[in-house]
């Protein structure tokens, strides 16, 4: 169970994590503070483990830093919700364990505040406002994110 | 049903019937990475990997800060160095060869049929030459590297039909530019984008590279031109040289778009988005401060041409700098003995080694807050060349030497 935290399109990767800290910040404490730091000075403060972005279209768009992702993870957040994703950003997801979901209908029911349970094996989302089902991940992608990301994956697969 | 390009790629390399939207593991024939392998070789211990599971796959070009500007990128292109000679990777093209993208082209590496995947979002570039190409993380790289494989969505097709000639004074900078602000930043989204029709038979190499680089703007996954003659010629190959691809006559497209080549007029991107897209004379008299002419984007040999046809015999306006940036060294070597490299210079101009410098705000040529620079380059976000407070527009090579003779945003009609 999370809660939502909703933005709107075209969410581009220098707001997500600026860009002045792409080199000087690395240690995942430290790069979850300025998750959103130029778009919502309070998500840092008031965002929980487990809580979920909802987003409109095109999120992620703009440079290809991982950190964009990893800066929301590391502050807690366990699936982003969207209308479309920029696609290398999308795959950074996916690389990094993290759920993101294209659900336009979704999207337009999800509120801010709104609680909402994401199960990526039934490939449903249950919220107050409704159930909303997605077609599950292929096993290729699920194989990723049931192993927390693209590096832990590989790890376990080189090393077998 | 028929199969576009790339759904007849994949299956072709699944070894089973894949459809848009579908998603497969497969092994890229090339993976192309620059400065950043640094970081990206820093990720394999992580991984439990030692090296590349096919050192012959990768293609590293040290190119967007090169010459070294700080000791750290100097660290950076020593580490990289030390890995490709431990790794034994041959294809490593150091300072000075030219930029990834060209370098890929010029190298033969790019050719119909090939699945390259780069760590660089222009990757889309090599889709002139009938590649599948696309841009991934750097994660995502250092799995390829110690892997040789990855996971891929079959895209959906945009088809954009062309047809008609491209007036004289209009260029593919202007074609590309007048598409991303019609489908907008994100019109192509996950898609692949192909090229066609009489109208894009008539587009040299080079204007089919601007076209595929722009793609990524966009939103593209990657974008082609069927190979052709044109394509043959190129290559220096013949036609057996290489498995070509095509999309079948009844394939299913995603969405089709017609453009008559003969109605393009020169355009600019204003800021801060590459989609902000207006004519030139709607922005024409706006005062500038640098003008750049190269990059991935527009600096091959067709481009340093055009500027020289603007600029032969004229000098810039006083208090404008006006940056050369060739594509690569072999373009480099071609404006020499064509003598432009003497042309621009006379005309006032600054020749820098090929690279990306200045495009991403990297060194060469960044710009004070208040300024304004017109460039041929790909991107004109806020604080892309390095201060926020700078503005920056896209443009067409020939827009961008009209513009530097005038001291401020021109037309190039009356030079062609």
């Amino acid at each position: 169970m999370g809660r939502v935290f909703k933005y709107g399109d075209d969410v581009n990767t220098d707001v997500l994590f600026p860009g002045k800290y792409t080199y000087s910040v690395s240690d995942p404490e430290e790069m979850a503070k300025h998750a959103l730091e130029d778009l919502d000075p309070e998500f840092i403060k008031k965002v929980r483990k487990g809580d979920i972005i909802v987003a409109g279209k095109n999120f992620g768009c703009g440079s290809s830093r991982e950190q964009a992702v990893l800066a929301l993870k590391y502050a807690g957040v366990s699936a982003i919700i969207a209308v479309s994703f920029a696609r290398i950003y999308y795959r950074n997801c996916i690389n990094s364990g993290l759920p993101a979901i294209v659900h336009a209908e979704a999207v337009d029911a999800l509120q801010s505040g709104d609680e909402c349970t994401v199960s990526v094996d039934e490939g449903v989302m249950r919220t107050h406002r409704g159930e909303f089902t997605f077609p599950p991940f292929p096993p290729e992608v699920r194989a990723i994110l049931e192993a927390g990301g693209l590096i832990p994956y590989l790890k376990a697969k080189l090393a077998s | 049903m028929g199969k576009t390009l790339s759904e007849n790629l994949f299956s072709q390399r699944a070894g089973r019937d894949v459809s848009a939207g579908e998603i497969v593991t497969l092994q890229p024939d090339f993976y192309l990475s620059h400065d950043n392998s640094a970081a990206i070789l820093k990720k394999l211990p992580a991984m439990g990997a030692s090296g590349l599971r096919f050192p012959d796959r990768a293609v590293i070009v040290l190119d967007h800060t090169v010459p070294a500007p700080t000791s750290a990128d100097a660290a950076n292109h020593k580490a990289i160095r030390e890995f490709v000679d431990a790794q034994g990777i041959e294809r490593f093209y150091d300072i000075g060869r030219g930029v990834c993208h060209q370098v890929l082209a010029e190298e033969g590496f790019a050719r119909p049929g090939v699945l390259i995947v780069g760590a660089d979002s222009h990757t889309t570039m090599a889709g002139a030459l009938g590649a599948f190409a696309c841009g991934i993380g750097r994660t995502e790289m250092a799995g390829v590297w110690a892997t040789g494989e990855l996971w891929l969505k079959c895209p959906e097709t945009i088809r954009v039909e062309l047809s008609g000639k491209l007036p004289p004074h209009s260029f593919a900078k202007d074609l590309a530019l007048s598409i991303i602000g019609d489908i907008r930043a994100d019109g192509a989204l996950y898609q692949a984008v192909e090229y066609c029709g009489s109208g894009a038979a008539s587009l040299s190499i080079a204007d089919r590279m601007v076209l595929c680089n722009l793609s990524a703007e966009m939103g593209a996954k990657n974008a082609y031109f069927p190979p052709d003659e044109r394509t043959v010629e190129f290559l220096g190959a013949t036609s057996e040289d290489f498995t070509a691809l095509h999309s079948d006559d009844d394939a299913t497209f995603v969405r089709r778009l017609g453009y008559d080549l003969g109605s393009i007029q020169p355009v600019v991107a204003a800021p801060h988005t590459v989609d902000n897209v207006k004519p030139v004379s709607e922005v024409a008299g706006t005062r500038i401060h640098q003008a750049l002419i190269g990059t991935c984007t527009n600096g091959r040999i067709e481009d340093l041409r055009v500027a020289a046809k603007v600029l032969a015999g004229r000098k810039i306006a006083p208090n404008v700098r006006l940056l050369i940036v060739p594509a690569s060294a072999r373009v480099y070597r071609q404006a020499l003995s064509e003598s432009i490299v003497e042309v621009l210079l006379d005309a006032g101009a600054v020749w820098l080694n090929p690279g990306c410098g200045p495009c991403l705000g990297a060194h060469e040529g960044v710009l004070a807050p208040g300024e304004v620079c017109i460039s041929t380059a790909n991107r004109n976000f806020r604080g892309r060349m390095g201060t926020p407070e700078a503005q920056i527009y896209l443009a067409s090579p020939a827009t961008v030497a009209a513009s530097a003779l005038a001291g401020e945003i021109a037309s190039p009609e009356g030079y062609f």
